[in-house]
């Protein structure tokens, strides 16, 4: 009998290879007690959160805790079914005007995850026949929607403006076209120059999605993403996010202006073959979503919060992944996984988590310490965090 | 362009990614012989796509595992 688990013993060799030098396992860390948006118990002690997606620290408000506890009392626990069958409540289309009204659009569409809007919006949308023109540095449910439809798969260099339009010009005459592209890259923390991509994939005859997970509630002047920012909003066809970042709870979306947008409920089966969100989770959404709207200074602090820890590390010799601060995402670069593994750990050690990031999800096979801020991280936070990083850069020879 | 002409402009875009100076032949594999990663498959792929002007779609390089199939996938494309 052929082991169907062989194929992966490269990695568990990899795994064993990273323990066996002592050190904590990056990937089975467990929060014990979360005692705010930017502290929780993590093995045992006290940890300032530096790698979790809550941007806008929404996690604890109290409107929307209170939201999500009446949602429990009114509606249950679940609503055990799909959003085309029994699985559409009150909240659901709820949550669904809120993303309407907070990105000015007429059509939106709440998916179980993020991950299954990039499924299921980009499987569907783009057919046997049709081309997807997206960057080679996007987001694993990009790849897997690319990976699920029919449609003919183009990557080009990331942010690589000439690389794309080459490749839309190729593309054979009447052929539809997709281009794909993230407002902020995860990995490294940089923006897409959306305003120039954009244009030109317009002038090739294109629709545009555009993936706004990591900018929503904190980039551009209402927060709907970099798109919004560099003033080509009304030029994105598709605007694909989630609740799992700074509306802090879980859930996917996407909005659109397109008028035929409704009939995506019927014909795209990641939305329609699994059960609609519990209504305690789409309740927090749109509570939080709305409470987005009105956090201009939450949004400056969080900016403030970004320019200092990345002006810290910077200035004690760290490698960024960004010559400036581009995002709430400050990408810190190590020389190897073993090195990364070891920083890693004598930052927890400090009472500082980060995320591991290492390949093949990151760009260029780097091993990063990836850091995302939250807009609840106070100045004081940020100073402490910086002074972790020095004393941990030094003990494990990175500084 | 016939087989042996593609044949021919593909070796000269080759040699720069063949760090190891392997013994190029139809038979050899991207991922077993030449030891391609990912990268090097994108940056390789593109410097092909821009030297006759076609594309190379992520579909279609799923069925390229040798030298060979390359150019005959890219023989074929340009018609």
């Amino acid at each position: 009998m052929t082991d169907l688990f062989s194929k992966f013993d490269p990695i568990i060799e990899m795994r064993r290879g990273l323990l066996a030098s002592g050190v904590e396992d990056p990937f089975s860390l467990v929060m014990e007690r979360v005692l705010s948006p930017t502290v929780a118990v993590c093995n045992g002690r006290e940890t300032i959160l530096l790698g979790t997606y809550n941007y806008m620290g929404m996690t604890f408000d109290p409107d929307v805790i209170a939201a999500g506890k009446q949602a429990l009392d009114d509606y249950g626990s679940g609503t055990t079914g799909s959003r085309v069958l029994n699985g559409t409540y009150a909240g659901h289309k709820a949550v669904e005007q809120a993303l309407c009204d907070f990105y000015a659009m007429e059509h939106a569409m709440v998916f179980s995850t993020g991950y299954q809007a990039n499924l299921g919006v980009i499987s569907t949308v783009a057919g046997k026949g049709d081309y997807i023109v997206l960057d080679i540095d996007s987001h694993a449910s990009i790849w897997d929607g690319c990976k699920m439809g029919d449609a003919e798969v183009v990557p080009f260099k990331h942010n690589d403006i000439e690389a794309m339009e080459k490749r839309l010009k190729r593309i054979p005459e009447g052929a539809g076209k997709l281009v794909v592209l993230e407002g902020v890259y995860s990995m490294m923390g940089d923006i897409a120059p959306l305003k120039d991509m954009i244009a030109v994939a317009k002038a090739n005859g294109a629709m545009v999605l555009v993936d706004e997970a990591h900018s929503m509630g904190f980039i551009g002047p209402n927060g709907r993403g970099v798109a919004e920012d560099q003033g080509v909003l009304d030029q994105v066809d598709f605007v694909i996010g989630t609740f799992s970042k700074s509306v802090g709870t879980v859930g996917g979306f996407c909005v659109s202006n397109h008028p035929k947008f409704e009939i995506l409920r019927l014909v795209c089966r990641p939305y329609v073959f699994t059960a609609s969100l519990p209504p305690s989770v789409v309740a927090t959404a749109a509570t939080s979503i709305r409470k987005l709207m009105h956090a201009g200074d939450k949004r400056a602090h969080l900016w403030e919060n970004s320019r200092t820890l990345h002006a810290g590390l910077k200035a004690r010799g760290f490698q960024l992944g960004t010559d400036a601060p581009q995002s709430a995402i400050i990408a810190v670069i190590m020389p190897d996984l073993e090195r990364g593994a070891a920083m890693w750990e004598a930052l927890l050690k400090e009472g500082l988590y980060v995320n591991l990031a290492r390949p093949p999800a990151t760009p260029a096979n780097m091993t990063l310490l990836r850091c995302s801020l939250c807009a609840e991280h106070s100045a004081e936070q940020v100073q402490t965090i910086i002074g972790m990083f020095e004393r941990a850069g030094k003990a494990v020879g990175i500084i | 362009m016939d087989r042996a002409a593609t044949a021919e402009r593909i070796a000269a875009l080759i040699a720069p990614f063949n760090k190891k100076g392997v013994a190029i032949t139809d038979a050899s594999t991207f991922s077993g012989d030449l030891e391609f990663d990912s990268l090097t498959v994108m940056d390789f792929v593109a410097a092909i796509e821009d030297e006759f002007d076609i594309i190379i779609s992520m579909n279609q390089q799923a069925e390229i595992e040798t030298y060979g199939q390359l150019i005959d996938a890219v023989v074929k494309l340009q018609n």
